[in-house]
């Protein structure tokens, strides 16, 4: 079973996010870049999946430029054979998706797994973009990932439940907590991942179809009006007659 | 050129978040000089969808296919891509779902189309460009996105805009069949399993959310959290600390890694407000914080606060709103 994994470059979950002056880009000064929280869940399921059936690989790709490359390695670390960079900075989800697309297409992969949306631009789309770019099935997002032959066996989160879904070779999940518990590279892994192939190849396909005209951040808050614990219940009649929710 | 507006249904009623979409679709449709047309995937009643028209939809297609009650994602797709290439829709408009997010990037590729998923606004189309603000970075931000492609697919997230109900407004339910095969439905879902909601309000649609933390103490005492929801007729929610340790399940974790709501009112008891969890529930409208720890991160964040102990407050606030009701 030959698995890919797609990976993003991310700042840390902790970081409190700015902007350039002209509002045009993001503030990467004094910013660590992480792996993607969710394609961790991606990354540990696959490697899970490759010890549980020999003669399995894990590839891990990532869309990015070289600055991207230590996260490249972490994922090494963490238990994946190989690794391709694509080397291009992420315009948008098509983008991304279409060098997903042409990666998988020549590398013959049975399953691609990756996180549900990438915490920055939170777009949920790739997924769906590569299995249709591809004309293969799409499960998202999947809560369990279960491997027999070439059938799998998923849980897709929906609105109050989950669907058990049965999809065959090749397709695409995109995936979130509870699939497994993300594992953290030990110093064996640390020290196998500097050997392990890291290939770059150049970028695909046709121009991003969205543009990011301007961020902005939210509005600031006014302050929090505080209501003595003793006298609880005034909040509730503040909610109704004031804030006007309930 | 019109608009398209797919709606999601579920035993015979249009989801709240599909009459938020429908309305934001008629508002698009206003915009352009043009009418909204519906196409409606799930299980739906003839009556429920002519009341679309309270939302300002004049037309609704509808597939009745038993096969389509339950999300299918290829024949899902199909079947939005076949009514938007009846109706020639330039724009088309859906829910920021999980089936939303799903259908809505497949049908990106099969129509050619630029897609803003996350949509928190109308969309403005001053100087010729067609921009979509979103929410991103977890909800720590904002992005101003131009569509350049010639048909745009806009994923509203929800919350964003109150749905309009025009009264005696009705849509024309037409019949509509996409022709679909056997082999549309090869990733149909096998079984269903429904989990059990507080109150019966499901998370993602909640208007109102009751969430608890660490400071709960243990699941034993999660009734003090299901009791003010109860009242309120609100959701529950919970830090990811708490799903971490299975005192509550993965679904009602809110938060960066896990669900991101938008509700008129979050009320965080016994959450301290680290940042991760901040970016997942930071676009409600109003937030109360309780907490006995004065200094708690989470009071910046706040409209409303009580320091004190969530033990002794949470029942007080069960009996005043039952009093007010």
């Amino acid at each position: 079973m030959k698995f890919l994994v797609c990976i993003s470059n991310v700042p840390d979950t902790t970081t409190k996010i700015s902007f350039t002056p002209d509002n045009k880009e993001f503030n990467k000064a004094g910013v660590q870049f992480v792996i993607n929280p969710w394609d961790e869940y991606a990354l540990t399921r696959a490697i899970e999946l490759k010890e549980a059936n020999a003669g399995s690989t894990v590839t891990v790709l990532n869309v990015g430029e070289a600055d991207t490359e230590p996260n490249i390695r972490k994922a090494l670390a963490i238990g994946a054979d190989d690794a391709i960079r694509v080397n291009a900075a992420p315009q948008d989800a098509f983008f991304v998706a279409e060098q997903i697309a042409a990666v998988a297409k020549d590398g013959g992969y049975d399953v691609i797994l990756m996180g549900k949306e990438s915490i920055d631009y939170n777009g949920f789309q790739v997924h769906g973009m590569v299995g249709e770019l591809l004309g293969i099935p799409t499960v998202a997002p999947a809560m369990k990932l279960d491997m027999a032959g070439t059938t799998a066996t998923l849980e897709r989160e929906i609105e109050g439940g989950k669907e058990i879904v049965e999809v065959s070779t090749p397709f695409v999940a995109s995936c979130q907590q509870p699939m497994c518990e993300p594992r953290i590279p030990n110093m064996r892994g640390i020290m196998t991942a500097r050997t392990k192939p890291l290939k770059v190849v150049a970028p695909v396909g046709d121009p991003a179809r969205t543009q990011v005209a301007e961020f902005a951040l939210p509005p600031k808050k006014q302050g929090v009006k505080l209501i003595d614990a003793a006298n609880a219940g005034e909040l509730i009649k503040l909610l109704r007659n004031e804030a006007k929710v309930i | 050129m019109s608009v398209l507006v797919v709606v999601e249904c579920a035993e015979g009623e249009v989801k709240k978040s599909s009459l938020e979409v429908a309305t934001y679709g008629a508002q698009v449709a206003a915009m352009l000089g043009t009418t909204a047309t519906a196409v409606a995937v799930g299980e739906a009643t003839e009556a429920n969808l002519a009341k679309l028209g309270e939302q300002g939809i004049t037309k609704v297609l509808y597939d009745a296919e038993p096969r389509l009650k339950d999300f299918v994602n290829n024949a899902y797709t199909k079947l939005i891509a076949t009514a938007a290439e009846q109706e020639g829709a330039q724009v088309l408009v859906l829910a920021n779902s999980n089936i939303g997010a799903s259908v809505g990037s497949r049908l990106s590729v099969r129509l050619k189309a630029s897609l803003a998923t996350n949509a928190v606004e109308l969309p403005k189309t001053d100087g010729g460009q067609f921009v979509v603000k979103r929410g991103a970075f977890s909800g720590k931000a904002f992005s101003d996105v131009v569509l350049s492609g010639d048909r745009k697919i806009i994923a509203v997230k929800k919350n964003s805009l109150e749905a309009q109900h025009e009264a005696g407004k009705t849509a024309e339910v037409v019949a509509f069949a996409a022709q679909l095969s056997d082999a549309d439905f090869a990733d149909a879902p096998k079984q269903v399993v429904m989990q059990e909601q507080t109150g019966g309000v499901l998370l993602p649609e909640a208007e109102l959310v009751v969430s608890g933390g660490r400071g709960m103490k243990g699941p034993e005492n999660w009734h003090l959290i299901e009791d003010l929801a109860k009242a309120l007729h609100a959701g529950t929610a919970c830090s990811k600390p708490v799903s971490d340790v299975d005192w509550r399940p993965h679904h009602e974790h809110v938060g960066q890694t896990g669900i991101t709501i938008s509700p008129n009112l979050y009320i965080a008891c016994g959450i301290s407000g680290a940042i991760q969890h901040l970016a997942g529930v930071n676009s409600s409208k109003v937030i109360v914080v309780i907490n006995k720890d004065p200094e708690a991160p989470f009071f910046k964040a706040a409209d409303y606060g009580i320091v004190g102990d969530v033990f002794d407050v949470l029942p007080k606030l069960t009996a005043a709103v039952k009093e007010l009701n």
